[in-house]
């Protein structure tokens, strides 16, 4: 009997008021894959990583990390799943009150894998890993650039050595050298570190730079879903329109969220 | 029917809002009683809450007691009765003034910045990540600031009514030509420690009214920056009110004989 997949989604169904954002999602993620799901804005496609982190909760459906529902996991499990889980936030989300390396060393001080000059050389040698040197580490967030936030938030998010990532929209906001830089950092951590990987993103070159497999998110719903290099075959309508960024075709834009 | 369709509308969403303020301060109150705790941002508030705010409502109540030594002089000079204004001054200062004053600033200082603190925290998804760390945002944000409003506010308080008297007996001394050591008699043989534990009982309902509406505005802010001012604008005025309501029910719980 074959090991179940690291992540699945199971028929996911979420609302936020009348919205319908998730209308069954089905999608699973084998170890060691790194998946990017790509669609347009406002498809939900964030939604979907943070129903397995618990920041949302679906209506319906399951969602399992190795085999396990983790929709309502709750206190001590949640927090033991959370820490097998590192996620790249779209706008860093670094704490602005707290300097480089304490924002990079935060989750190994709170669970007390590290402490003091113990986490402060553990995030120094986290920060060499994404290019930046020590002298960033005593430095608010504020005073760096975007492309080095975001690479001082990749930092974070592999501080402790996860089995899993998520990386919502790693390359937004980047100009297309720093795209590139981040990108290739992405593919080497989760190289690195043998994670499972989930990618949200609709910069088809990230896509293509990082991903093993796509999936597209179209109306709620998972409308395709291979691997990459099967991405240009022009299996189906909607992911030739998304990847060759053309206005006509079945996909309509929505002027309202 | 649509009349009564929405009243009843109004009538749920009040209930609703109060509902989930409800589990919100339960939730807190959990959080600040069960480990584990966050030094040191239990002292960053308390200093924030505490040191911070004194010159503030030192100067409130300073010239509190000093404009009301001036105004029940001037009143109480009619009927002959100048001897009471000691006696007003310090009631009215331990009773009612320096708790509802202190407040009120504290509010505007204290409850504007969690709101705004924690609602760009929202916004910026820094909540979210404090998840992923490993870290629950109600025991890391909220638990600490509310503990440090419930105790900080009455040390504050007693600070002001001390403060508060001493405005009274400048004005009555030095603008009034009252004798200085009579005054003091006065004032000291008047008071009694019912007064100053009945405002220092306020304090502490007030220092956890306003800490619980700032940061229930600030965690449950949507939108961007726009939303941020709405949370801190809605912290303000809901605390405002708050304590002058609960100022009312606990006054008439002490002094209803």
């Amino acid at each position: 009997m074959s090991a179940p997949p690291k992540i699945a989604f199971r028929d996911v169904h979420l609302a936020f008021g009348p919205k319908q954002v998730l209308k069954g999602v089905g999608l699973e993620v084998q170890k060691g894959d790194s998946l990017v799901v790509i669609g347009g804005s406002g498809s939900g496609k964030s939604v979907l990583i943070k129903t397995v982190l618990g920041i949302t909760t679906p209506d319906s459906g399951q969602v399992l990390v190795d085999g396990v529902d983790v929709v309502g996991a709750r206190g001590r499990d949640r927090e033991a799943l959370n820490n097998r889980i590192g996620m790249l936030f779209q706008g860093g989300a670094l704490f602005d009150s707290l300097t480089v390396w304490e924002n990079v060393a935060f989750g190994l001080i709170q669970t007390g894998a590290a402490k003091g000059k113990a986490a402060r050389a553990k995030a120094i040698e986290t920060l060499a890993r994404v290019g930046l040197d020590e002298a960033v580490a005593d430095l608010l967030p504020v005073e760096l650039s975007g492309g080095m936030q975001k690479r001082v938030a990749l930092a974070r998010a592999i501080a402790d050595q996860p089995e899993i990532i998520f990386f919502d929209e790693p390359t937004t906001g980047l100009d297309p050298i720093m795209s590139d830089v981040i990108n290739h950092l992405i593919v080497e951590c989760v190289r690195d570190l043998g994670a499972t990987a989930i990618t949200i993103t609709h910069d088809m070159r990230s896509a293509r730079t990082i991903a093993n497999r796509v999936a597209m998110i179209y109306d709620g719903k998972i409308v395709w879903d291979g691997p990459v290099d099967k991405l240009d075959a022009g299996e189906n309508p909607y992911v030739d329109q998304f990847v060759h960024g053309r206005a006509e075709g079945p996909i309509q834009m929505t002027v309202r969220r | 029917m649509n009349v009564l369709a929405r009243i009843g509308a109004v009538v749920l969403a009040f209930f609703e809002a109060v509902g989930r303020v409800a589990i919100f301060a339960g939730s807190a109150l959990y959080h600040c009683i069960a480990p584990p705790f966050h030094g040191r941002q239990v002292l960053r508030q308390l200093i924030d809450v505490g040191y911070y705010s004194l010159p503030v409502v030192a100067l409130t109540t300073l010239f509190s007691g000093m404009v009301l030594a001036l105004q029940s002089y001037t009143g109480f000079a009619r009927f002959s009765a100048e001897d009471a204004v000691a006696n007003v001054v310090v009631l009215s200062m331990t009773r009612e003034l320096a708790p509802v004053l202190a407040g009120l600033m504290v509010a505007g200082r204290i409850g504007a910045s969690m709101a705004a603190e924690i609602g760009t925290m929202r916004v910026t998804e820094q909540i979210d990540a404090l998840a992923t760390l490993s870290t629950h945002p109600m025991k890391y944000l909220v638990a600490p600031r509310i503990f440090a409003g419930v105790t900080m506010l009455p040390v504050l308080v007693l600070i002001g009514d001390v403060i508060g008297a001493l405005g009274g007996y400048l004005v009555g001394v030095y603008r009034l030509g009252f004798n200085a050591s009579a005054y003091m008699q006065q004032t000291w043989n008047f008071v009694e420690t019912m007064d100053v534990v009945s405002g220092l009982v306020k304090a502490g309902i007030f220092g956890f009214i306003v800490t619980l509406m700032g940061c229930y505005h600030g965690y449950n802010s949507r939108g961007g920056a726009q939303g941020v001012g709405v949370a801190t604008t809605n912290a303000v005025v809901s605390s405002a009110i708050l304590i002058l309501i609960a100022n009312y029910f606990v006054t008439e719980s002490f002094f209803s004989k």
